[in-house]
């Protein structure tokens, strides 16, 4: 599949009428990318009868410079430069019918530091381009010159954990239950039990915002009293994420300013404002030493199903140019989405410096941070004290456990719940230094714990047949040695 | 009230043997340990005193119990942190901190409000024993 150029040149590429896709200079198979071109991945799937080639030439061209039919006005410009250009072509592994195009694009087709301008043409016009049956963005390669000229997270990991003063085991967190319909005085009541049970962090859903049932000041007001008081109670730093999400730019920076001038450590966004206003809200979290979670609410519409929409991983990988601290990335043994290789190539993607390919784990390139902050990734939906060992080992230590029903759903209450949380995972980080198989021993060391802590042994009793085993609707498609370009 | 500052403050207090296998892991991961010691645990006191300088040089857990059952000595009556150190790039702060030490009282926190305009609180968090001077907070 993968011939040599075909691409007509000189004065009879720019005949007026309709040519192919792949003889306008789309397809490119002797091209090698430069160390500067933003690459992407997509993955293909051409109407019946559309050949493989001119589709992903065509994903090439509607996505740079491309309409439908020649025009001249393209001699008016450097338009090879300017070119998208598809230089490999692989069936994918298992999947007939779908194509894995490599499309390179030239640096200059971007604006520095914009990740509205990068998606307007990576996932604009051409997810409804009518040759396709189906298209999906899987990865991309960000060249340095590019990532360079992004602020990225806030704050990052390493911050992060210097101004909460925690260092050596996962962030604990929980999501405020029942997420709506809770007055302001009772939701901190909420708060205060949880962050004085062991908590580090607790946190607004996706969908709190300021409602008729609690108004966004009343919460700020009593979370915050709640905050300190538990801070006074265990004399270790304590944060509630303030969703400031809301419906204009300017309700959101007066509702970020309010928390900081209560003293919060860490304010919310939600992935549906927008990228805009998230790169917005991550210089504005830079100025203010203000952490920065994102919640990825909405994320699933376009992620989820292997066909069609953007990979999980492409969106974390803007996230951190575009600059959050937090973002949700799974939980393996959760309620929600999450094949344990992919979910582990998300995490990667948020914490490490520099992403080696990593086929099994979907990551399809090299990937050079240039010491971007980091990003802590949150695995939230579905987990309790129970599963601690498999959390540990599946997510590592630069992660913000988040028990929200295993925290407040403890049959003695909240601080119960909560304390249950810290003293499973302190045990078992006490454990796994050790050197301890902690990962097969794990029940044993939760046994061991909770003889010390009624609260754990409560825990463990009510959740301990609790998992969530269904088959993955989006793992990665390989086969260990690379696919051969045919 | 029980400060619950450090990786392990929510066990039952670590006895010498469980400290020494921390200690080890840090050792294994190449990060120098520190031992810091205070009387002025506020949750926001960064500087805690520093028993001589980070053990860079140090690969022995047994040395560093050693300092550690000296510092205990001298500041038996003080918070004592053991911390791991990871110069590597990327990371080049903390990995892993505890407590090691604690006074047998443990007064804890009072907290402060200041009420001002719009409902809106200042907080001020004072530890009950930091009224005292330094020195002079639990006991000798």
């Amino acid at each position: 599949m993968n011939e040599h150029s075909i691409t007509v040149r000189g004065k009879d590429r720019y005949k007026s009428g309709v040519m192919e896709y792949k003889r306008m200079g789309y397809w490119e198979p002797d091209y090698t990318p430069k160390d500067t071109d933003v690459i992407a991945l997509f993955r293909v799937t051409p109407q019946e009868g559309v050949d493989p080639t001119e589709a992903c030439a065509a994903v090439a061209g509607e996505s740079s410079t491309a309409t439908w039919t020649v025009v001249w006005t393209d001699r008016l410009t450097a338009a090879e430069k300017y070119r998208a250009k598809c230089y490999r072509v692989d069936p994918v592994p298992g999947s007939p019918g779908s194509y894995f195009a490599y499309i390179a694009y030239d640096l200059d087709l971007f604006e520095p530091g914009s990740i509205a301008n990068l998606t307007a043409s990576i996932i604009g016009n051409v997810f409804g381009f009518k040759p396709l049956k189906a298209l999906r963005l899987e990865d991309m390669r960000l060249p340095i010159a590019y990532v360079k000229t992004f602020q990225g997270p806030a704050t990052g990991i390493v911050v992060e954990r210097e101004r909460l003063d925690k260092f050596g085991r996962p962030l604990l967190g929980a999501t405020v239950k029942p997420k709506l319909g809770l007055s302001g005085r009772n939701y901190g009541r909420v708060v205060y039990e949880a962050l004085k049970g062991g908590l580090d962090f607790c946190k607004d859903d996706e969908n709190i915002n300021s409602q008729p049932f609690m108004h966004w000041r009343d919460r700020f007001l009593y979370c915050m009293e709640a905050v300190n008081r538990a801070q006074a109670a265990t004399g270790e730093v304590k944060g509630t994420y303030l969703n400031v999400t809301a419906a204009t730019m300017e309700d959101m920076y007066e509702r970020a300013d309010f928390a900081r001038e209560l003293g919060s450590v860490i304010i919310m966004i939600d992935l549906v404002i927008g990228y805009t206003a998230i790169q917005s809200m991550a210089k504005w979290a830079r100025r203010n030493d203000m952490i920065l979670h994102l919640h990825r609410a909405g994320h699933s519409t376009y992620t989820r199903q292997r066909l069609h929409g953007v990979s999980f991983r492409v969106i974390a990988k803007w996230m951190r140019l575009a600059g959050v601290d937090h973002i949700h990335a799974g939980t393996v043994v959760g309620k929600l989405e999450g094949d344990p290789a992919t979910t582990r190539g998300y995490y990667d993607i948020c914490r490490q410096d520099f992403n080696p390919t990593t086929l099994e784990h979907g990551v399809f390139f090299d990937q050079h941070w240039a010491s971007l902050n980091q990003m802590m990734p949150v695995a939230s939906g579905g987990i309790h004290a129970g599963q601690m060992h498999q959390l540990l080992d599946h997510l590592g230590e630069d992660v913000v456990l988040q028990f929200g029903g295993g925290t407040i759903g403890h049959p003695k209450g909240i601080q119960a719940g909560a304390t249950a949380n810290r003293v499973a995972l302190e045990a078992m980080i006490l454990a796994r230094n050790e050197g301890r198989d902690y990962v097969h021993e794990g029940p044993e060391i939760l046994a061991k714990a909770a003889q010390t802590c009624t609260p754990l042994r409560e825990a463990l009793d009510v959740w301990k047949d609790v998992s969530f085993n269904y088959e993955s609707t989006d793992s990665p498609d390989f086969v260990p040695s690379v696919s051969a370009a045919v | 009230m029980r400060i619950t500052q450090g990786c392990f403050s929510f066990l039952p207090d670590l006895t010498d043997a469980q400290i020494t296998a921390q200690v080890q892991y840090c050792l294994d991961k190449g990060w120098a340990v520190n031992i810091e010691f205070t009387d002025d645990p506020h949750p926001r006191n960064t500087y805690w005193d520093m028993w001589g300088l980070p053990m860079f040089d140090l690969r022995d857990a047994a040395g560093i119990m050693r300092e550690l059952a000296e510092c205990r000595r001298v500041y038996g009556e003080r918070y004592i942190r053991i911390s791991g150190f990871d110069s590597s790039h990327g990371w080049e702060s903390v990995r892993l901190s505890f407590l090691v030490n604690r006074p047998k009282e443990e007064p804890g926190f009072r907290l402060d409000r200041q009420e001002s305009g719009g409902r809106n609180i200042r907080y001020s968090t004072h530890g009950y024993a930091a009224v005292r001077p330094e020195g002079e907070r639990y006991g000798s």
